[in-house]
C-alpha cells in the first residue's frame, strides 16, 4: 500500500498571486534546515512578504509555523520502556498549546515521541499509524517496534528536504521486549537504550550520560525520566508545562501526568 | 551543435515554480512605485469553549484589507454540517473556500455512511488538506461540534497541525481572548455562563486588537440544536453625529442667472426584448 495522499502535489491548483513565505526555522528547532526547494524562496529580498508592513496589526507569531519546541525522552528497562515528554507547543514566542500530548500511540504497545514541526509530525504519525495498522492486520499478530521505526525512517528520509521532524519510537513487542529507536531530523534510525530529543535535549545530555545505568527498574526509570525532563524544561524556553510519562510493557500502557507544582525540585531551580 | 537541455522531472509534492514568478512580479511592481493589493484578511478574534451540554463558538465581524476595514459585518462562523461549525481566521478567501470544500465533502461522506458526521472527521479532512498545501492556504480555524461521541473542539493551524482542547482561541486577537479564558474557564459550565465567557473573550479581542472589531457573533451547538446568534452583541454601534454641515436654502446669495436651452430631438427609439423564460 503506497502512501501518497499527504505528499501529492497539486501543481497548477495554487495558481494565484501570493507571496512565497520564507520558512524561518521555528523557535526551538535544533538545526537550520535549508532545503533545496525552500532555497529558491530564500533568494528573494526579505521584504517580499506584504505582511511585514502590518506588524502591529498581525503580530509575528500569527505567521510562524507551529513547532513542538520540546524535550522528549525514552528509556529501555527489563520488560518494557518508559517514555516522557514536556507539553509545550509554540508559534514563535506564543505558547499555542500548554498541555500538548506529544506521546502519540502508533499501535497498542508502540508509541512515538514527537519533536519539530507540529504539522509535519502529526501528519507522519497519522500516516505510520495507518500503515502499521494495515501491516498488523495482514500479519495477524502484533507488529514489531523495529517495523514501526522503519516506517518512520522511510518517510522521514524520503521527504527529508520537506520535513522538520525528530521522532523517538518506543514500545514493547513479544520478540525483543522493550526497545527505543531514535529517528532524528534527516532520517537516520538507530536503536539506543536511552534517547533524548528536541530543543531541550541539549541541556540534559550530560545529566543523562552520567545518571543512566543499565538494569534500572521501572520506578527508577520513571524517576530518571521525570528528573531529566524537569531539568530541560527549566532551562529551555521552548519546553515547559507538564511532564507526561508512559510505561509500555507486556501488561499494556500506563500513562501519568506530573503537574507543574509536583515536579521534582533541584537546588538551583 | 545541439543544445542539451536538462529536463527536471517533477517528482511530486508542491510545485514552487509560481512562487518564483510571483516574487519577481512583486519586485517589478515595487520598482514602479506601486504595491500589489493586500489579500483581505480576517484579522480576527475567534474562540471556542466546551461546556456541559455542548460547545460555544464565538467570532468578531471585522474583515481588513491592509489597514482598512473592508467589511464591518462579515460572518466568520461557517457551516460545516448540521452539528459542526467552524470559525475562520487568516486569509478570508482561504477560510471561506476551505470550509465550503470540507462541508461539501463531509455531506457526501455522511450520505455514504448514513450517519451524522463526526467532528473528528471534519478535523482530519481539514488538517490533511492544509498540510498538503504546506501552509500556503492561510486558514487558521476553530472547529467545534457535537456528535455521537460528545462535544469536541479543535484548533487547526495553517500548516496542518491540530489540537483538541476544552478552550481555544485563534487570530490576531487570540492573546487577549486567551487571557479571559485562562482567568475564567471552568469545566462543565452552564450555557449562560459559557456564552458570557465567550462574549467577553471576543470583546477583549475587539477592544484590544486593531485587527478585530465590530460585533460579536456566537454559535451554540448542543445535541440536536444549533443557535446561530448573529449578532449576539453589537459592541460597536455607529455614533450619531451631533453637528450638521447642511446649509439652509438661501445661505449663498445668487447674483446672476443665465439659462441656455439645449435643443435636442429624438433620432431613433428601439426596444430589444430579452427572452427570460
Amino acid at each position: 500500500m503506497h502512501f501518497t495522499v499527504v505528499f501529492s502535489g497539486l501543481s497548477g491548483v495554487c495558481d494565484r498571486l501570493r507571496q512565497a513565505r520564507v520558512r524561518t526555522p521555528a523557535a526551538g528547532s535544533f538545526s537550520n534546515v535549508v532545503s533545496v526547494k525552500m532555497a529558491t524562496v530564500l533568494q528573494f529580498p526579505a521584504s517580499v512578504s506584504t505582511f511585514n508592513n502590518y506588524n502591529d496589526l498581525y503580530p509575528d507569531w500569527t505567521q510562524r509555523e507551529v513547532s513542538t519546541g520540546t524535550t522528549i525522552m525514552a528509556v529501555e528497562f527489563e520488560g518494557g520502556v518508559v517514555i516522557g515528554a514536556d507539553s509545550r507547543t509554540t508559534t514563535g514566542a506564543y505558547i499555542a498549546n500548554r498541555v500538548t500530548d506529544k506521546l502519540t500511540p502508533i499501535h497498542e504497545r508502540i508509541f512515538c515521541c514527537r519533536s519539530g514541526s507540529a504539522a509535519d509530525t502529526q501528519a507522519i504519525a497519522d500516516a505510520v499509524t495507518y500503515q502499521l495498522g494495515f501491516h498488523s492486520i495482514e500479519l495477524d499478530e502484533a507488529p514489531l517496534v523495529q517495523t514501526a521505526a522503519s516506517l518512520f525512517r522511510e518517510m522521514c528520509y524520503r521527504y527529508r528536504e520537506e520535513l522538520m521532524a525528530g521522532i523517538i519510537v518506543a514500545g514493547w513487542d513479544p520478540r525483543r521486549g522493550g526497545q527505543v529507536y531514535t529517528v532524528p531530523v534527516g532520517g537516520m534510525m538507530t536503536r539506543q537504550p536511552v534517547s533524548v530529543g528536541g530543543s531541550g535535549s541539549s541541556y540534559i545530555y550530560g545529566y543523562v550520560d552520567s545518571n543512566y545505568r543499565a538494569g534500572m527498574s521501572k520506578e527508577e526509570c520513571l524517576k530518571f525520566t521525570a528528573e531529566a525532563l524537569t531539568l530541560a524544561m527549566e532551562r529551555d524556553g521552548s519546553s515547559g508545562g507538564v511532564v507526561r510519562l508512559a510505561v509500555i510493557s507486556e501488561q499494556g500502557v500506563e500513562r501519568q501526568v506530573i503537574l507543574g507544582n509536583q515536579l521534582p525540585k533541584f537546588s538551583t531551580v | 551543435m545541439a543544445t542539451v537541455s536538462v529536463c527536471q522531472y517533477h517528482r511530486g509534492g508542491f510545485s514552487f515554480e509560481n512562487c518564483k514568478r510571483n516574487a519577481l512580479l512583486e519586485a517589478d511592481i515595487n520598482k514602479l512605485g506601486f504595491s500589489s493589493p493586500a489579500a483581505r484578511k480576517t484579522g480576527t478574534t475567534i474562540c471556542g469553549v466546551v461546556y456541559k451540554d455542548g460547545v460555544v463558538l464565538g467570532a468578531d465581524t471585522r474583515a481588513t484589507e491592509g489597514m482598512v476595514v473592508a467589511d464591518k459585518n462579515c460572518s466568520k462562523i461557517h457551516y460545516i454540517s448540521p452539528n459542526v461549525y467552524c470559525c475562520g481566521a487568516g486569509t478570508a478567501a482561504d477560510t471561506e473556500m476551505t470550509t465550503q470544500i470540507i462541508s461539501s465533502n463531509l455531506e457526501l461522506h455522511s450520505l455514504s455512511t448514513g450517519r451524522l458526521p463526526r467532528v473528528a472527521t471534519a478535523n482530519r479532512m481539514l488538517k490533511q488538506m492544509l498540510f498538503r498545501y504546506q501552509g500556503y492556504i492561510g486558514a487558521a480555524l476553530v472547529l467545534g461540534g457535537v456528535d455521537s461521541t460528545g462535544p469536541q473542539l479543535y484548533s487547526i493551524y495553517p500548516h496542518g497541525s491540530t489540537d483538541k482542547l476544552p478552550y481555544v482561541t485563534m487570530g490576531s486577537g487570540s492573546l487577549a481572548a486567551m487571557a479571559v479564558f485562562e482567568d475564567r474557564y471552568r469545566p462543565n459550565m452552564e450555557e449562560e455562563e459559557a456564552k458570557r465567557l465567550v462574549r467577553d473573550a471576543i470583546a477583549a479581542g475587539i477592544f484590544n486588537d486593531l485587527g478585530s472589531g465590530s460585533n460579536i457573533d456566537l454559535c451554540v451547538i448542543t445535541k440536536g440544536k444549533v443557535d446561530y446568534l448573529r449578532p449576539h452583541d453589537v459592541a460597536n454601534k455607529k455614533g450619531v453625529r451631533t453637528g450638521n454641515y447642511r446649509y439652509k436654502h438661501g445661505t449663498t446669495g445668487v447674483l446672476t442667472k443665465a439659462v441656455t436651452h439645449l435643443n435636442l430631438e429624438v433620432v431613433e427609439e428601439s426596444v430589444q426584448t430579452m427572452d427570460t423564460t
